[in-house]
């Protein structure tokens, strides 16, 4: 089955010459793959379930008892854990609706011929690259009551957006819109230059709306890649650390994965970090496999 | 081929063989990214001058430090000979192995006679009054105060203190009066504020902040050897003393709701706060002209009173510890056997490092080297620290997460605040079995 996919070496090739078949060159690529992926992920992965069952400390030399479900139990039980889930879900939504809107609008503004469109794109792309700790870094500057230029550009006063609880979560939630969005924009890019033109010629011969073209023809079109980048965005923001880490300490954006590195790397309660670590990865897998579904809906259409 | 090969392993082999012996001579301390580390690396680039073992100070910034630290240390690795760790380190390190007993190095040095009792007591000591040593009183360190002389000193501010609370302006000798003279310089409107305190919630900064305030209203955070909380975390003196640290946050400049030691200098370097929290560590900055442009007219006390008169200060500070795991454990005690000599200790203080040997603290010389030497003096008798138990973390982040929304946000009271914490502290030592 998997040989039959494969289009077979060619002969004159220096690597048929030395004898290899199609099956060994296959392995030659993915076996290493494969034992890396096991030996640092899967085994962890498993490793650390059973961890999860115990009251492991790694800071001590202690042997780990088994505790059964107690972890799982105490977690579950802990208001401040569920506070950090409500804040990671509002923060997620927030970030991932902002990204999608703004990155969608700029692909759609994008989408037409214009002077120095690739050059535009490329200057659009730039937040993208850069890194999580340097973009917090430089926003904490920015969003500074005293000196920063935002509350300076806005005429805002001394605003505070870092330390009123309120809207601390806000303002992690517009750097990562701004970090981000143009990855949404990216992938819609690609969407919307793949609508075929004689559709919008035939829906104006119709003489459709703007709006009617928009919601029957662009978006129906390009909502399967738009998804993709929901999926990627949504699993990204869910996982987020750097940004929150660094921007701010208030309780209000202590999303789950802070809470999770406070608990494995400060007070070292490894069996319960990684009880907590197994609700997260089956939370994350359960909203990703709700919007593959999803999306398999809307390619069927 | 097959000598080429030779030759290559044989070359492998002479480089770790020099590798192995030269890595005798020398020594490694972790310790955190700050002054004091530099002045040690001064010092100890002296002991290598006079034994030829190169010392290096390695750092990390502070918010790393703890984390760096253990990592290393559960990991049983050897990369670090020696750390100068944070006090409340030492339960979690010597239960499992990572800190080298020192109890009979110690006793043969007679250090507990020859260092300050408080260091002995918090850097050193654990369990609590178990004589049992794991490290050497290194830096002392507790919480003091800067204040701006200049506006304190002006003799209109002078004459309006006292027209409107009754009595001279001068550095506070209560927690009372520091909140009256807060609310006296808190300025919005020409961007002047009264108060400058402890905030950041990701360590031991907020906390530590706190603490002055409970400890010198003659508060204790629970008892250290029956690990009972209920009725002393949340006593009435605490919860007066955490209202009062709510107070004066209503007196710091905008945004200061993460600040530690680098923002309460800054509130006096740009002119920000009359006032200022901070360690004695860091104020050799702000007798430096180069770096603190009001170092002419920056002065210092000590923490002040509450109102039963009691006065205490956190403790800050770390002792220096031999790790388990070194490979160079034997230099590493010749370096501390000269690090303890009287005039080490003595250098180790003009160099601006804040020694504990207590003979070095009374002597004139010292108290007299700078405006708050004689603060630090009287201070570093009458410290108290935080719990020192291997679960010290989780204990950490349960009273940021409790006192932070009520210290900066005013969610709740300090009574609900203090109460759940002594919840959250009990079913901790209960998990831990401490307790019993």
């Amino acid at each position: 089955m998997a040989t039959a996919v494969m289009t077979s070496l060619d002969t004159k090739s220096r690597s048929a010459s030395r004898g290899m078949s199609d099956i060994r060159i296959r392995n030659l690529f993915i076996i290493p793959t494969i034992l890396f992926l096991i030996v640092f992920n899967i085994f962890p992965l498993i490793y650390s379930l059973g961890y999860s069952f115990t009251d492991f400390r790694a800071s001590s030399n202690a042997p780990a008892n088994f505790v059964g479900l107690q972890n799982y139990r105490a977690l579950l039980n802990d208001p401040f854990i569920w506070l950090n889930f409500a804040i990671t879900a509002k923060y997620v939504i927030i970030s991932v609706t902002g990204q999608v809107i703004v990155g969608f609008g700029t692909a759609m503004l994008l989408n037409r011929d214009i002077p120095l469109k690739g050059l535009l794109t490329t200057l659009l792309l730039l937040p993208m690259m850069l890194s999580m700790a340097v973009v917090g870094l430089f926003w904490k500057l920015l969003y500074d009551p005293s000196f920063g230029i935002i509350n300076y550009t806005f005429g805002l006063g001394s605003f505070e957006w870092l330390s009123n609880p309120d809207m601390a979560l806000y303002a992690v939630a517009i750097t990562d819109i701004w970090m981000w969005s143009p990855f949404v924009m990216l992938l819609s890019l690609a969407g919307l230059s793949a609508v075929p033109k004689h559709l919008y010629e035939a829906a104006a011969i119709d003489r459709a709306g703007p709006f009617y073209t928009f919601f029957r023809i662009t978006l129906p079109l390009v909502a399967p890649i738009l998804m993709i980048a929901i999926i990627f965005r949504t699993m990204e923001a869910f996982k987020t650390f750097d940004l929150a880490y660094i921007l701010t300490s208030q309780p209000t954006t202590e999303v789950i994965s802070i809470r999770l590195y406070k608990m494995a790397f400060q007070e070292w309660q490894t069996g319960r970090s990684c009880a907590l670590a197994y609700i997260v990865l089956i939370m994350v897998l359960a909203i990703t496999n709700i919007y593959v579904k999803y999306l398999n809906k809307v390619k069927e259409r | 081929m097959r000598k080429t090969m030779t030759g290559l392993l044989a070359g492998i082999g002479l480089m770790w063989a020099c590798g192995s012996s030269a890595q005798a001579q020398e020594l490694t301390i972790f310790w955190a990214e700050w002054d004091p580390a530099n002045y040690l690396q001064e010092l100890a680039n002296e002991y290598e001058a006079q034994t030829g073992v190169k010392v290096t100070v390695e750092t990390t910034p502070w918010a790393d430090f703890q984390t760096k630290a253990f990592t290393e240390f559960n990991a049983k690795g050897s990369a670090y000979d020696m750390v100068v760790g944070d006090s409340q380190w030492i339960g979690a390190a010597s239960e499992a192995g990572h800190y080298v007993d020192l109890t009979d190095f110690f006793n043969k040095h007679k250090l507990n006679e020859v260092m300050a009792p408080a260091t002995v007591k918090y850097y050193a000591e654990y369990p609590s009054n178990s004589k049992k040593y794991w490290s050497i009183p290194a830096e002392g360190d507790a919480v003091g105060w800067s204040y701006r002389k200049d506006w304190f000193e002006d003799p209109k501010e002078m004459e309006a203190f006292k027209a409107k609370y009754g009595y001279d302006l001068a550095p506070p000798k209560t927690w009372a009066e520091m909140r009256d003279i807060a609310e006296f310089f808190h300025r919005p409107g020409e961007k002047r504020y009264g108060i400058a305190i402890y905030t950041d919630n990701s360590y031991d900064g907020l906390v530590m902040g706190v603490e002055n305030a409970m400890f010198s209203y003659g508060g204790e955070l629970g008892d250290y050897q029956s690990y009972k909380v209920d009725g002393i975390i949340n006593s009435e003196k605490n919860v007066k003393a955490l209202e009062m640290y709510r107070e004066l946050y209503g007196f710091t400049p905008p945004g200061w709701a993460k600040t530690f030691f680098v923002e309460n200098n800054q509130a006096i370097t740009e002119n920000l706060a009359a006032m200022s929290m901070n360690y004695f560590a860091f104020f050799p900055a702000l007798v430096n002209e180069a770096s603190n442009p009001n170092a002419k007219v920056t002065g210092f006390f000590a923490n002040p009173a509450g109102p039963g008169g009691e006065q205490f200060a956190a403790l800050g500070g770390q002792g220096i510890s031999v790790i388990s795991y070194s490979d160079n454990q034997e230099e590493a005690m010749k370096f501390l056997e000269w690090f303890i000599k009287d005039e080490t200790q003595k250098r180790w203080a003009e160099l601006g490092g804040y020694t504990a040997s207590a003979k070095v603290l009374e002597s004139p010389e010292f108290q007299n080297a700078t405006p708050y030497n004689k603060a630090f003096y009287e201070t570093m008798f009458k410290v108290k620290d935080f719990w020192a138990t291997p679960e010290y973390a989780e204990l950490l982040i349960q009273m940021n997460q409790r006192i932070y929304p009520f210290v900066t946000a005013g969610q709740g009271t300090a009574k609900e605040a203090l109460d759940s914490l002594a919840a959250d502290w009990k079913a901790t030592f209960d998990k831990y079995g401490r307790n019993k």
